[in-house]
């Protein structure tokens, strides 16, 4: 009964939230003058395998970077920068990989380490602005941002490989790419082996965050800064600790596309994750289980609008004004929902109290 | 509803019946019915959580009521805000100032109620004949941050006034005072009754109560529990009637004081970034088994002191030594290892997680100590079972341990949180306002524990703005005042009044 009901209200904020959307999204295709009906139609039309196997590989990516940004955003800390901190460790790591320093399987196992070390270098950077010089995370990161965009295009224009009008950094060795499992028809694709590291990662940082000193504290501190100053945590370091954890974890984004797919940083790098990530993020409540939700609708929503183009006037553009407004809603929707359970927990409290109150009012009222 | 007093009128200014509020918490209001009479002081007491700040919220317009009724001056009437309520002439004073500092007095009269009289000479001429009517003696232009509590209190009573209020609520309003200013306060509050004025008195003070009012009512567990007259009730009458059993007393019994030194400040200086000195030259020792009470009018830098001590502000000069050794240096955390319990002064903001069940606010604070973790663990079973023993011991009033504390009350957080402090048996505890919003019973539970642990050795730095829990509880007690200390005083022989003088800079020896 009460687990139900709190999986109902855990529900309650993202289906409304997800139902505000589809209703504002309608709105706004009849009046560009399509039709909102072809929309949805198409949305929910029965995914092609090949379709499905993309929302697994794409759901996988988003998922790593919500993480990225949930683990920040658990302790109140903004990382905006995941997108920058993914970026710079893709291309970091791919130029390692394609160098061929190392071989076989260590030349996967060391560009993911360096992958992490970049991105948490990168991260730390906000972090240490932060702890030393009172600079938002916020702005820091956005900038951080441009500049490892900056920073990536110049490296891979002077050292990358051209051709053509692409640029794009070595391709790996064959010995070192990853193919991943078939489920279906070979022509419909693999879904990548390294999409498992989104399993591994949600599940450390579910032990992470609940299950250790670390993660109180981490917890603690995004709760109530002052109530976790005063048990004694040294927020300083712990900002420090999750901009490195958060930016260590955004270096992975992409390593599950470059191992089964890209082979290379180039044209075949996907942009615009770490934004995604954030929302999903906020979307997921920053939980690890909700974020796989989070995740896999938007890479549903992402796939299954690709097919607009073909078949409808609609943009593709669109589902962006879906995803947003899901984002938006479900801000709102959570905030509603904690007020109501809080008040009921409240109830609750004063009623079972009630219940059990005889025994220690029973003095006489003179 | 008889006896004559200083007012002309008999009619009824307020009259509530049967009025109810279901609150989401845990104290409502049930049949509570009042009766006060137009020009008089009227006192309502009762143990902070008796519902007196939920029936005060109703009569002010913001709450709602779920039943009964309110009549105000004949009228019988539903506030949707408290505009609707100061539209019926109802004001209220609150207990934390809501006072814009770099405003003049005019400027924070004014505000919000320019239509009333403009902003210009008209205003200036109301405020200055109400100030002097009722001899409030308040200069329009002062700015508010360089008067005394005592002065903005009045700001805050001319400005319901300004607006035309004949019915005035303060909630509390000694609270923040020293005896002289409660004197002059109550001197303010019978000139504005002589002039016709109704006043409703919120206190937990009997002695304030009995000297103001002209009539009481009591509250106790949410609804009124019984009225009296100043004159036909004693004290010890009164308090019973509020507390509905017997009365704690913090007495202390023989002294436990040892000789080891627990705590040792020397010239602890604190400033900010302006260069004042929020603490100057603090020195004192706790010796093992002692009580050290701080006195002073809040704001003189009692929550500073705490900090400091705590490693969450670095003094500027001085050392700090926790038995034999200098901890001047540590962090807060390992202070906290060292065997030092806190319960801070703002339970909410420094002491809880509010979202996080009960068992989770066990484990903060002791993050690195049995039996809340292993190693780098969160042991969540021996934590819970530990928390299970605070919420018996200590009468923790919750359905289970995986209630978030925000659903408690304020006086079963305070529970909850001294229960956790007193845990791993503290060799220091640090204790702010230990008993602040707790019902009487839980008050003398907490200092019982406090006095138990301290026959055991516990030193304990005590502030409270409780005058008679320091003096009770306490073997010495130290005077604050601008971040100085500036009196010690032994609590065997130590009246309020001297407390009251050395707190506000008047030495020892004005004590009346």
């Amino acid at each position: 009964m009460t687990l139900l009901r709190r999986i109902g209200t855990a529900l309650l904020a993202p289906v409304g939230a997800i139902v505000v959307a589809m209703i504002i999204t309608s709105v706004v295709i009849s009046a560009s003058g399509s039709s909102a009906g072809d929309f949805w139609s198409i949305i929910f039309s029965q995914p092609s395998s090949r379709a499905i196997v993309n929302i697994i590989n794409q759901t996988s990516l988003i998922y790593i970077s919500a993480l990225a940004a949930a683990i920040g955003f658990r302790m109140n800390l903004f990382n905006i920068g995941v997108e920058g901190q993914y970026t710079l460790a893709s291309y970091v790591a791919a130029t390692l990989a394609g160098a061929a320093v190392f071989s076989g399987i260590l030349n996967i196992v060391i560009p993911l380490i360096v992958a992490v070390l970049v991105g948490a270098a990168w991260a730390g950077i906000a972090g240490l602005l932060k702890v030393t010089r009172g600079v938002s995370e916020v702005i820091s990161t956005i900038m951080l941002n441009a500049i490892a965009v900056t920073l990536v295009g110049y490296l891979l224009n002077k050292y990358g490989v051209h051709e053509g009008n692409g640029v794009r950094s070595k391709v790996i060795d064959a010995g070192s790419q990853l193919k991943g499992w078939y489920f279906f028809d070979r022509p419909d694709g693999p879904v990548w082996t390294l999409s498992v590291l989104a399993i591994f990662l949600g599940v450390g940082f579910w032990v992470l965050l609940n299950k250790t000193r670390f993660g109180f504290d981490l917890r603690a501190t995004g709760m109530s800064q002052s109530a976790a100053i005063a048990s004694g945590v040294n927020v300083k370091k712990m900002v420090i600790v999750s901009m490195l954890l958060s930016g260590g974890i955004a270096g992975l984004i992409w390593m599950p596309s470059f191992y089964g797919s890209g082979h290379s940083y180039g044209t075949a790098f996907q942009a615009g994750l770490g934004f995604t990530g954030i929302a999903v993020a906020l979307l997921g409540r920053n939980q690890p289980v909700g974020i796989v939700f989070g995740a896999a609708l938007f890479a549903f929503l992402n796939e299954q609008s690709n097919r607009l183009t073909l078949e409808t006037d609609i943009s593709v553009n669109v589902v962006q004004i879906t995803q947003g407004t899901i984002v938006l809603a479900v801000v709102v929707a959570y905030e509603v929902v904690r007020r109501l359970t809080a008040q009921r927990e409240q109830r609750n409290v004063a009623q079972k109290l009630d219940a059990q109150g005889p025994r220690e009012t029973e003095e006489v009222t003179a | 509803m008889t006896a004559p007093t200083a007012s002309k009128a008999t009619d009824v200014a307020v009259l509530t019946e049967g009025v109810g509020k279901r609150f989401p918490g845990v104290v409502a209001n049930h049949d509570v019915d009042i009766s006060i009479r137009a020009g008089t002081v009227h006192a309502l007491i009762g143990e902070n959580g008796a519902g007196k700040s939920t029936l005060m919220k109703i009569l002010y317009g913001v709450q709602k009521p779920d039943d009964g009724s309110v009549t105000i001056n004949g009228e019988q009437v539903s506030f949707g805000s408290p505009t609707d309520a100061i539209a019926h002439g109802i004001g209220m004073v609150f207990q934390h100032f809501m006072l814009a500092d770099n405003l003049t007095v005019m400027e924070n009269v004014v505000l919000g109620a320019e239509r009333l009289h403009g902003i210009g000479d008209g205003a200036r001429q109301v405020l200055e004949d109400l100030s002097s009517k009722y001899g409030f003696g308040i200069e329009p232009d002062a700015l508010v941050e360089d008067l005394g509590v005592g002065d903005r209190q009045r700001v805050e009573i001319l400005k319901v006034l300004y607006r035309g209020a004949k019915i005035i609520i303060l909630d509390e309003p000694t609270a923040v005072l020293v005896p002289q200013e409660v004197d002059a306060l109550f001197a303010n509050l019978r000139g504005l009754r002589d002039e016709g004025h109704t006043i409703l008195f919120i206190s937990h003070k009997l002695d304030e109560v009995l000297d103001i009012a002209d009539d009481i009512t009591v509250m106790r567990r949410g609804t009124t529990v019984g009225e009296a007259k100043p004159d036909a009730i004693t004290k010890h009458e009164l308090a019973e009637l509020m507390v509905g059993s017997e009365l704690p007393s913090p007495a202390t019994e023989e002294s436990t004081v040892t000789d080891v030194v627990q705590l040792s400040l020397a010239d602890v200086t604190l400033t900010n970034e302006r260069g004042r000195d929020l603490l100057a030259d603090i020195s004192f020792d706790i010796h093992r088994g002692e009580v050290l009470g701080i006195a002073g009018v809040e704001g003189n830098g009692q929550a500073e002191l705490v900090e400091t001590v705590m490693g969450m502000r670095k003094p500027t000069r001085g050392r700090i030594r926790m038995g034999e050794e200098d901890m001047t240096s540590w962090s807060t955390r390992k202070r906290r290892e060292s065997g030092i319990g806190y319960i801070p002064e703002d339970r909410q903001r420094h002491g809880l997680l509010l979202d996080s069940p009960l068992w989770e606010n066990r484990i903060l604070g002791h993050q690195t100590r049995e039996p809340s973790v292993r190693g780098p663990w969160i042991a969540k079973g021996p934590a819970r079972d530990d928390t299970d023993r605070i919420v018996k011991a200590y009468d923790v009033r919750t359905p289970s341990i995986d209630t978030p504390s925000r659903a408690l009350s304020g006086g079963n957080q305070q529970k909850l949180i001294v229960g956790r402090e007193m845990s791993g048996e503290p060799v220091l505890l640090i204790a702010s306002h230990p008993t602040r919003g707790v019902d009487v019973g839980a008050q003398a539970a907490i200092w019982e524990h406090i006095k138990k642990a301290r026959r055991t050795g516990l030193a304990v730095l005590l502030i409270s703005a409780d005058l008679d829990e320091l003096i009770g509880l306490s073997d010495r007690i130290e005077v604050i005042l601008r971040g100085r200390l500036v009196g010690e005083f032994d609590p065997q022989d130590v009246t309020p009044q001297a407390l009251g003088s050395a707190m506000t800079g008047g030495g020892a020896e004005v004590a009346s």
